[in-house]
C-alpha cells in the first residue's frame, strides 16, 4: 500500500508565528486520517498546505506523488475539499453548482442524486445565501465529490451540523473509504475520529504530539482501565490502605486504578469484604476526547508553567 | 482556453446576475431612466419653434398672406395670425400672453408690394430672451429680403442649405445614446469588477475556484462575455426607449458592434486589475471611483467633448472611453467609419494589454 500522503519536516511561519512547527506523517492511500487539535494549532494551515493553496515555509510534501504547490493545476483534477468555513456564490442554486462543477471537471454529476447523498435535496433549487450553515457545508462535500477524487480533503465537515446530519456525513466518508478512496479530515469531535479514521495525529502548537490508531494513543497516553463505585469516603480509606491502589473520590463516586485484569477480582472481593454498603459498579477507560484533553491541557499548564519560570 | 468551461461559468455567472435585482436595475433600467431625464430637459429647452403671433393689417391682399405663409415656411418660427380686434393693444397683449413674438404688416402693404413704395412691417421681440428675439428678427428680415429682391425682378443665386454636422440634423437626445450607452459599458463593469474582485477574494471565492480545472483567463473571459451580452442588451434597450419615447435619430449601422465588444473587454479587464491592485475591498472602492467618475462625465457621455475648454479636451483624449464614445459618434451619427476605425484600433489595443495585465494581476491563490 503506497503512501497518498506523505509530509516531511513541513513547517509554516506566519512571521515570527511557527504555526506548524516540523510535521511529519504519512496517510497510506485508502486510509481515513483524522487530523484533531484545539484552536489554532496548525490543522487548517497543514491541510491547505496539502491541498496547494498555500505556499511552505520548509519540509517536503507530496500529495499522490506530486507537489502540491508548483504542481497544483494537475493535482486538483485528482483531490476533493471543503474549506473549514465552506462558501459559494451567493445566488447559485445547489443543483446548479453541482452541474457547473461537472463541467469544470469533465465528470457528469446526477446533481439529484448527489444531493440526496449529503440530505440536501429539498435545497436543491434555493440560493446559496438562503442556505444555513449547517446546509452550506453539505453542498460542499457534495462539491467536493463531483471530481470523483483519489483523495479528500475535509477541514471540519461535520462542524455545526445537527446530529442526524453528522452521521450522514459519517455515512459518506464510510463509502468514500469502502469506494477505496483516501480521506484527510480535521475535527474537534473526538468521538468522530474514533469511529472514522484508521489513523489519528494530535496536532498542538503546531508540533504533532500523539499518532497512531486511536486505541494506540489511548494506550500509550490514558490512565489504565479504572473500576467505578459509588460509595462513601470510608470504602475509599478502606481500600487504600489494604490493597494498597490508587483510588480517586469525586461527589461519592470512587474510581480505583486497574493496572491488571486480575485487579478487578482484588477490588470487588475487598469491597465485598468490607462490609461498607456500596452500589452501581463498573468499568471506565478513557476515550479519546479524554487522552485528547488531558494530553493538550498538560501541555498549556506545562508551558505556563515555563513562562512563569524566568 | 476551454470553451465548455468557459460557457458554464457565463451560465452560473449570469444566472446569479439575473436573481440580484439591485445588478439589474443598475445595468439595465437607470440607463432608461437618465435618458428619461436628459430626454426631458432636453425637449424642452431644445423646441425650435418659435411661435409668432401675427397682425395682418392688410389681410385681403395677396402679398402679406404669402409674406406670412413664406415666413412660417422658414421652419425657423411658426406663425399664428390673430385678429387685431380681440387682441387690443398688441403689445400689451404680447406682454401678457408671455410669447413675445409679435409681427405687425400695416395696412397697405399689398398696395405698398406692388408699387414698390417703401413701407416697414414691425417685430415686437422680448430683448430678454436673444435667442427667440433674434431668431424671428432674422427670419422676417429674411423673407423680407426675398421679397424686395422679387419684387426687383432678381432671381436669389445663393442658397443656404442647412445641415448639421453628419447628414441629419441632430437633436441633443440623438447625442445623448451613444454616450450613455458608452456610460453604462464604462459604469456596469467597472464597479461590478471592482466588487467582485474584492469580494470573491475576501469570501476566498477564488481560491474556491483554484481547485477546480478553471483556469483564470477562462473565469475572465466569461465575464468579458456577459458584460458584451450586458451591453447588447442595454444598448438596445436605450436605442429602442430614446426613439419610441423621445423620437431619437440613432442609424443603425452594424459597424457600431465592434465597440460593443471591445468596451465591455476593455472595462471588464480594467475593474478586474483595479481590484486586484487594491490590498483591501475599500481601497478597491476609490481605486475603482477615482478611475471611473471622470470618465462618466468627461468622455462625451452627458456633455459633448466640442463644447469643453481646450484644458478639458486635452484630458478627455487621455480617457478611454472617449474613444468608444466618439466611435460610436461617428458611426451612428456622421457616417464617418475611418476614424470609427482609428478609435476603435486604439481600444482594441488598450483592452488587449489590460486583459493580460488583469490576468496577470489577480491571484487565484494567497501566495
Ligand atoms: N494568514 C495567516 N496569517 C497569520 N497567522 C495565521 C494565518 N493563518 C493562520 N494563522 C495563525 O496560525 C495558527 C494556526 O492556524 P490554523 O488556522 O492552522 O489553526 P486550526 O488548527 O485550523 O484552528 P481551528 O481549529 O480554530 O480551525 C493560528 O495561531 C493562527 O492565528
Ligand atoms: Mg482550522
Amino acid at each position: 500500500m503506497s503512501d497518498a500522503i506523505r509530509v516531511r519536516g513541513l513547517v509554516k511561519r506566519y512571521g515570527e508565528l511557527a504555526a506548524v512547527d516540523g510535521v511529519d506523517f504519512s496517510v497510506p492511500s485508502g486510509q481515513v486520517f483524522a487530523f484533531l487539535g484545539p484552536n489554532g494549532a496548525g490543522k487548517t494551515t497543514t491541510v491547505e498546505i496539502l491541498e496547494g493553496l498555500r505556499r511552505r515555509t520548509d519540509g517536503e510534501v507530496s500529495v499522490l506523488g506530486l507537489d502540491p504547490w508548483s504542481q497544483g493545476r494537475e493535482l486538483h483534477q485528482q483531490i476533493g475539499v471543503i474549506p473549514q468555513e465552506f462558501r459559494f456564490f451567493e445566488k447559485t442554486r445547489p443543483a446548479e453548482a453541482i452541474r457547473y462543477y461537472g463541467v469544470l471537471f469533465g465528470t457528469h454529476p446526477d446533481p439529484t442524486e448527489m444531493l440526496a447523498r449529503v440530505k440536501l435535496s429539498d435545497k436543491a433549487e434555493a440560493n446559496f445565501d438562503t442556505l444555513s450553515g449547517g446546509q452550506k457545508q453539505k453542498l460542499g462535500l457534495a462539491l467536493a465529490l463531483v471530481s470523483e477524487p483519489k483523495v479528500l480533503f475535509l477541514d471540519e465537515p461535520t462542524t455545526g451540523l445537527d446530529p442526524s446530519a453528522r452521521r450522514g456525513i459519517w455515512e459518506v466518508i464510510r463509502n468514500l473509504r469502502s469506494e477505496g478512496r483516501t480521506v484527510f479530515l480535521t475535527t474537534h469531535y473526538l468521538e468522530e475520529a474514533e469511529l472514522l479514521a484508521d489513523q489519528v495525529a494530535i496536532i498542538h502548537h503546531g508540533k504533532i504530539i500523539a499518532e497512531g490508531t486511536s486505541s494506540d494513543i489511548i494506550t500509550a497516553h490514558g490512565r489504565p482501565e479504572r473500576l467505578r463505585v459509588d460509595g462513601p469516603p470510608s470504602l475509599a480509606d478502606y481500600l487504600r490502605s489494604n490493597l494498597q491502589v490508587p483510588v480517586t473520590t469525586d461527589r461519592g463516586t470512587l474510581e480505583i486504578e486497574l493496572r491488571t485484569p486480575h485487579d478487578a477480582l482484588r477490588v470487588l472481593t475487598a469491597i465485598e469484604e468490607s462490609g461498607i454498603p456500596w452500589k452501581d459498579f463498573g468499568t471506565v477507560h478513557d476515550t479519546l476526547e479524554d487522552v485528547f484533553i488531558q494530553m493538550v491541557g498538560q501541555m498549556d499548564e506545562g508551558e505556563v508553567a515555563a513562562r512563569r519560570s524566568p | 482556453m476551454n470553451p465548455r468551461r468557459v460557457a458554464a461559468d457565463f451560465g452560473v455567472f449570469s444566472r446569479g446576475y439575473l436573481r440580484n435585482p439591485f445588478g439589474l436595475f443598475f445595468s439595465l433600467i437607470f440607463p432608461l431612466i437618465l435618458i428619461g431625464i436628459f430626454g426631458l430637459i432636453y425637449s424642452n429647452s431644445a423646441a425650435p419653434t418659435i411661435t409668432v403671433y401675427a397682425e395682418n393689417l392688410d389681410h385681403q391682399s395677396n402679398a402679406s398672406v404669402a409674406f406670412l405663409a413664406a415666413l412660417n415656411g422658414t421652419g425657423a418660427v411658426t406663425v399664428q395670425v390673430i385678429d387685431p380686434s380681440v387682441v387690443g393693444n398688441f403689445s400689451q397683449w404680447l406682454g401678457q400672453n408671455g410669447d413675445p413674438a409679435g409681427l405687425v404688416i400695416p395696412a397697405g402693404f399689398g398696395a405698398a408690394y406692388a408699387n414698390k413704395t417703401p413701407l416697414n412691417v414691425t417685430v415686437f421681440v422680448n430683448p430678454e430672451d436673444q435667442l427667440s428675439s433674434g431668431v424671428t428678427e432674422g427670419s422676417v428680415q429674411g423673407v423680407a429680403n426675398a421679397f424686395n429682391l422679387r419684387a426687383a425682378g432678381g432671381r436669389p443665386f445663393i442658397g443656404v442649405h442647412a445641415n448639421g454636422l453628419g447628414s441629419t440634423l441632430f437633436n441633443n437626445i440623438d447625442y445623448l445614446i451613444p454616450g450613455l450607452i458608452g456610460f453604462t459599458i464604462v459604469t456596469s463593469p467597472m464597479f461590478a469588477m471592482v466588487e467582485i474582485s474584492s469580494t470573491y477574494k475576501k469570501e476566498r471565492l477564488f481560491r474556491q475556484l483554484s481547485l477546480t480545472p478553471l483556469t483564470k483567463g477562462e473565469w475572465l473571459l466569461s465575464k468579458i462575455l456577459f458584460y458584451i451580452a450586458l451591453t447588447f442588451v442595454s444598448a438596445a434597450m436605450m436605442i429602442g426607449f430614446g426613439t419610441v419615447v423621445f423620437h431619437a435619430h440613432v442609424t443603425l449601422n452594424i459597424a457600431v458592434l465592434p465597440f460593443l465588444f471591445v468596451g465591455p473587454l476593455f472595462f471588464v479587464s480594467l475593474g478586474m486589475l483595479a481590484g486586484s491592485v487594491a490590498k483591501t475591498p475599500e481601497s478597491a472602492g476609490v481605486i475603482g471611483n477615482i478611475i471611473t467618475f471622470p470618465m462618466m462625465f468627461l468622455s462625451g457621455t452627458f456633455f459633448p467633448v466640442s463644447s469643453f475648454s481646450p484644458a478639458l479636451k486635452t484630458f478627455a483624449h487621455i480617457l478611454p472611453l472617449f474613444y468608444v464614445i466618439d466611435g460610436m459618434n461617428q458611426v451612428l451619427l456622421f457616417g464617418n467609419l475611418g476614424r470609427a476605425a482609428v478609435d476603435l484600433a486604439i481600444v482594441f489595443v488598450g483592452a488587449s494589454l489590460l486583459f493580460v495585465a488583469a490576468i496577470v494581476a489577480f491571484k487565484w491563490r494567497d501566495e
